[in-house]
């Protein structure tokens, strides 16, 4: 009977009390009347059926509740209205901004045991790069001797030449080891992934496709594995398609193909360009792999002291591959939104306050007329619960909406997709969201009816609320809006002037009107520079003769697109620091840096009469120049690199070639044919850039055309301008701040409804007392007085909390100002203005109707 | 200021009655009984066929008392027949009403499941 007793309490507490004995004692009488099993039988059913009315009673009673929300939102559309719009605002946000953070900083890499994987660099902080690429030589000899890794797989990104049915396609390949699906522990969804068999040479080397490659070439035929495709001229057999989600190393890679290494790929320790992921072995800490490796990179120091010179190891878990700006962008994103939420909840809790107050009198009477309190705030909860969920579900709406729009937010560094695709997490954040919310605001008021109407004065005609207890109440909400307004005003503020500051860095070059486009010439067939001069030739011949186009050229690399390709600078008696002594190196053909309006300070651009066998020449920055030569004559000047000596004979502008945020190295620019036949196949220009007065888009035909009468087999990829190449410069930041312009939006329209509800609240509340202020001979400016101290007062304690934790809030963002100071007060100064102005707009009906007050007519509604 | 007006529910507003409603309304019709015996009284009435269960029954007295269709009386039987536990239920007006209009409303159904020759004609 015990058991029997507890369930009872499943029933809601109106039946239970009524007729919990009585079924207590029907229960009795049956089990006497059974006998053995029968009685059995008895309970079950009883216990059944007290199950299932528990439920029935719980869904009728809440349908009731449901129905009075709907009648009384029907009754205060207005009310109902602006509670689903600010949670929807709330949760929306919330959801957006976490569901966005959980991807990137959360989420578990969808590989086997993903905490056992991570990243090895090469560590040359004394030259100023802690996380630099390896050696195919070191790879191998790290793997060898290391003993900390169950695996380790290198990788670098390549890109072939395919032949497929529509025509020559330029894909985006990934050599990787062949044990690299092993160390990552993924398996393909059709067919196989690679083998370590397959790092072996063949004659018809396996590739294995992506799933967006298997479905747009080969129309996701079944039978793919097993047929061949040409990929830079060889036969390639297809062994396996990727599952949708594989992405690794990043999400444009169409191809994988196998990693191998000639014997002089292993003997030049210099070229540094695999990256490598590896496993650790159960129980090996990241700590222990980096000192393990650190022993074996210091014995390859001592065998290659020409390439291994203070080379480190740094290992650094896969899931950690995000820069340190990537997280205090999305932690920002995440307190913006969390702001947003609390404001949300702030207001709403606010807004039900009121509510409560104006239906003081139908609580009395419901009361009075045998209600019970607990009902009653089961009421009030059901009804913050009801909109609330209606809220919710805008809000994940506006939330799946929001989230691509956030896409530039998520790093490219991490194998994940670019936008969380909507699933159960970010349901459930809604949901969580959601709830918070509800309880959030139907909790104080459930809670205060309970409270008085327990205490049984309700009944005698007092209030639920007390005027000045609601009023102190609400004040506080109103205030930690205003201050989370000012946290999110400021930390806006802030990242507009660091986007501004941003937007202002000179690239180097002029982005507009600068079409490019990418023709990566394959080898072997383009080896000798004078196969690639007759392409590069015909090509920029025939665009520079359209009608409209100014310049055109070829580059190894596009600025800002590729930040590497540094080499190593010689300059005998040189005073410049070893470590410094490295260019941003770039073969370019004749035109380049008109095409790019990039300045010629001195001397003269490379031209075709540079050639392989006249001598070789070089174009320096003016930043190269100051470095190795300050205050002479750059010009004729000598210098190493790229595998030859060559004569300065211009210098021009310095580019922001790593980026508009970041520090680059003093440049290099090379003629094009002045390298030996077959060396640095890296370097072969391949991007097109064409600056033209005419449409950009009317000269991209023009360029394919060339490109196809000069190599049909010649694919042509990339094709974008210029200028939306700098601007993906500023994308995060431009997404970071639209966001957060967005949240502060909300923040001071949520705080300005605040402001005005609760003034709006006081001067109904206090129209009595204003009337007998008034009828005492107070003019209406001093009651205009009253109500403006108050707004005052509100404001002004709420800018002062936000002011405060606005800072700190700054300071932990003061990575990403771009050196604006965290304490700019210029940017306070506004944050406090438009506080002030939402106070004085919130207030101003308020005020209005509180000079109007009719004091005769105030004093006879007593 | 919001006003309250209860919704005053009408006999017809409340058609089809649910089964155990009807039944209950019938059991208390010709005099006031307690749970159990209303119990005892549907299961008699027909035949063994209806069985309320204990929370069926409750909840239906609940839902009818909010409904006015019925109502605790104070009045007991002789203290030696009573069980002080026990509460019972008497039929209001507007349950009469209510229990007249759903009996109305299925004679005539009634009516035409006859006409259309599935029902069997009275004599």
């Amino acid at each position: 009977m015990g058991i029997w007793h507890l369930l009872l309490h499943l029933l809601p507490a109106t039946l239970r009390e009524a007729h919990g004995a009585e079924m207590t004692a029907m229960l009795r009488r049956d089990l006497a009347a059974a006998h053995g099993t029968g009685r059995i039988g008895v309970a079950i059913a009883a216990v059944a059926d007290l199950v299932g009315t528990a439920v029935v009673a719980h869904v009728e009673a809440t349908a009731l509740d449901l129905r009075d929300v709907w009648r009384s939102a029907r009754r205060a559309p207005g009310f109902a209205a602006s509670v689903v719009v600010v949670t929807a605002l709330g949760v929306g946000a919330a959801t957006a901004a976490f569901s966005i953070a959980d991807h990137v900083l959360v989420r578990p890499l969808p590989f086997a045991a993903p905490d056992a994987l991570v990243k090895l660099w090469q560590d040359q902080t004394a030259r100023g790069y802690s996380r630099m690429e390896l050696s195919p030589g070191n790879f191998e000899d790290w793997r060898a001797q290391s003993s900390s890794f169950d695996a380790m797989s290198a990788y670098a990104a390549s890109s072939v030449n395919a032949m497929t049915p529509g025509g020559p396609v330029r894909l985006d390949a990934a050599e990787v080891s062949a044990t690299l699906f092993q160390t990552l522990g993924v398996h393909a969804a059709t067919g196989r992934a690679l083998v370590a068999a397959d790092g072996a040479a063949s004659s018809t080397p396996p590739v294995v496709l992506s799933d967006h490659v298997w479905r747009s070439i080969f129309a996701a035929a079944p039978g793919v594995t097993g047929t061949t495709i040409t990929l830079n001229g060889t036969a390639h057999v297809v062994v396996g398609v990727m599952p949708p989600w594989f992405e690794f190393p990043t999400r444009d890679v169409d191809v994988w193909l196998p990693l191998r290494f000639a014997p002089e790929d292993l003997a030049d320790r210099a070229n540094v360009y695999l990256r490598v992921v590896a496993r650790l072995r159960p129980g090996v800490t990241i700590a222990q792999a980096r000192a393990d490796l650190n022993v074996v990179a210091a014995g390859l120091a001592r065998a290659f002291p020409e390439a291994n010179d203070k080379t480190g190891a740094t290992v650094v878990a896969l899931r950690d591959e995000v820069t340190r700006q990537s997280r205090t962008m999305l932690l920002a994103l995440v307190g913006a939104s969390v702001a947003v939420l609390l404001i949300a909840c702030a207001n709403l809790a606010s807004l039900f306050l009121a509510r409560s107050v104006a239906r003081q009198r139908e609580l009395a009477v419901r009361l009075a007329m045998g209600a019970r309190p607990r009902r009653l705030a089961r009421q009030v909860l059901t009804e913050s619960l009801a909109l609330s969920a209606a809220g919710g579900v805008i809000g994940a709406a506006l939330a799946i909406v929001a989230v691509p729009v956030a896409a530039a937010l998520v790093p490219t560094t991490l194998p994940i997709a670019e936008v969380p695709s909507p699933d159960l997490r970010m349901l459930g954040l809604a949901t969580l969201a959601t709830l918070a919310t509800g309880l959030g605001f139907g909790l104080v008021p459930a809670w205060r009816i309970g409270r008085t109407a327990s205490s049984g004065d309700l009944r005698h005609g007092a209030r639920v609320f007390g005027t000045r207890g609601t009023e102190r109440l609400r004040g506080l909400f109103v205030v930690s809006e205003v201050a989370a307004a000012i946290v999110l005003l400021v930390t806006v503020g802030l990242f507009l002037k660091a986007l501004w500051l941003v937007q202002e860095i000179d690239p180097g070059f002029d982005p507009r009107g600068v079409v490019t486009a990418r023709t990566t010439l394959p080898l072997p067939k383009y080896e000798a520079v004078s196969a690639r001069a007759q392409f590069y030739r015909q090509v920029l011949d025939e665009v520079r003769a359209t009608a409209g186009v100014e310049s055109a050229a070829y580059t190894s690399f596009l600025p800002m697109v590729m930040g590497g390709g540094i080499w190593p600078v010689l300059l005998p008696g040189t005073t410049v620091p070893e470590d410094a002594r490295a260019a941003s190196v770039r073969f370019v053909t004749p035109g380049y840096f008109a095409t790019m309006r990039v300045p010629l300070v001195r001397g003269r651009d490379v031209e075709d009469t540079d050639r392989q066998d006249t001598q070789y020449v070089a174009v320096v920055s003016r930043s190269f120049a100051e470095l190795y030569w300050p205050g002479q004559d750059p010009l004729g000047q000598h210098f190493s690199t790229a595998l030859q000596e060559r004569v300065v004979v211009g210098v021009v502008g310095d580019v922001r070639v790593r980026g508009l945020e970041r520090e680059s190295e003093p440049q290099v620019y090379l003629p094009a044919p002045q390298v030996p036949d077959g060396g640095l196949g890296f370097y072969i220009p391949k991007d097109l850039v064409v600056r033209a007065s005419t449409s950009l888009s009317s000269i991209v035909p023009v360029v394919r055309a060339a490109v196809a009468r000069a190599d049909p087999e010649q694919p042509l990829s990339d094709v974008q301008v210029m200028t939306d190449i700098v601007e993906r410069q500023m994308a995060s930041r431009t997404t970071q701040v639209s966001v957060l312009v967005a949240f502060a939006g909300v923040a001071l329209l949520l705080a300005l409804v605040g402001i005005h509800s609760l003034l709006a609240y006081v001067v109904a509340a206090r129209t009595q007392e204003i009337g007998v202020r008034m009828a005492l001979g107070a003019t209406r400016g001093q009651v205009l007085a009253l109500v403006a101290r108050r707004a005052a007062l509100l404001a002004a304690t709420g800018a002062g909390a936000g002011l405060v934790v606005a800072y700190a809030a700054s300071r932990s963002v003061q990575a990403l100002l771009a050196g604006i100071s965290a304490a700019d007060l210029a940017t306070y100064a506004t944050a406090v203005g438009a506080a002030g102005l939402i106070t004085l707009l919130g207030s101003v009906l308020p005020a209005w109707r509180a000079m109007r007050v009719d004091p005769v007519a105030a004093m006879r509604t007593e | 200021m919001d006003t309250f007006t209860p919704d005053e529910p009408t006999a017809a507003s409340l058609l089809p009655l649910p089964p155990a409603t009807f039944h209950i309304l019938l059991a208390a019709a010709d005099q006031d009984r307690h749970g159990y015996a209303i119990i005892q009284e549907v299961a008699a009435r027909t035949g063994g066929e209806m069985k309320l269960s204990a929370g069926t029954l409750y909840r239906s007295i609940q839902r009818m008392v909010e409904l006015d269709l019925i109502e605790e009386t104070a009045e007991r039987p002789a203290p030696d027949l009573d069980d002080e536990r026990r509460r019972y239920y008497r039929i209001t007006p507007f349950g009469r009403e209510v229990a007249r209009a759903e009996a109305e409303r299925l004679q005539a159904l009634v009516r035409i499941a006859r006409t259309c020759g599935l029902a069997p004609r009275t004599t």
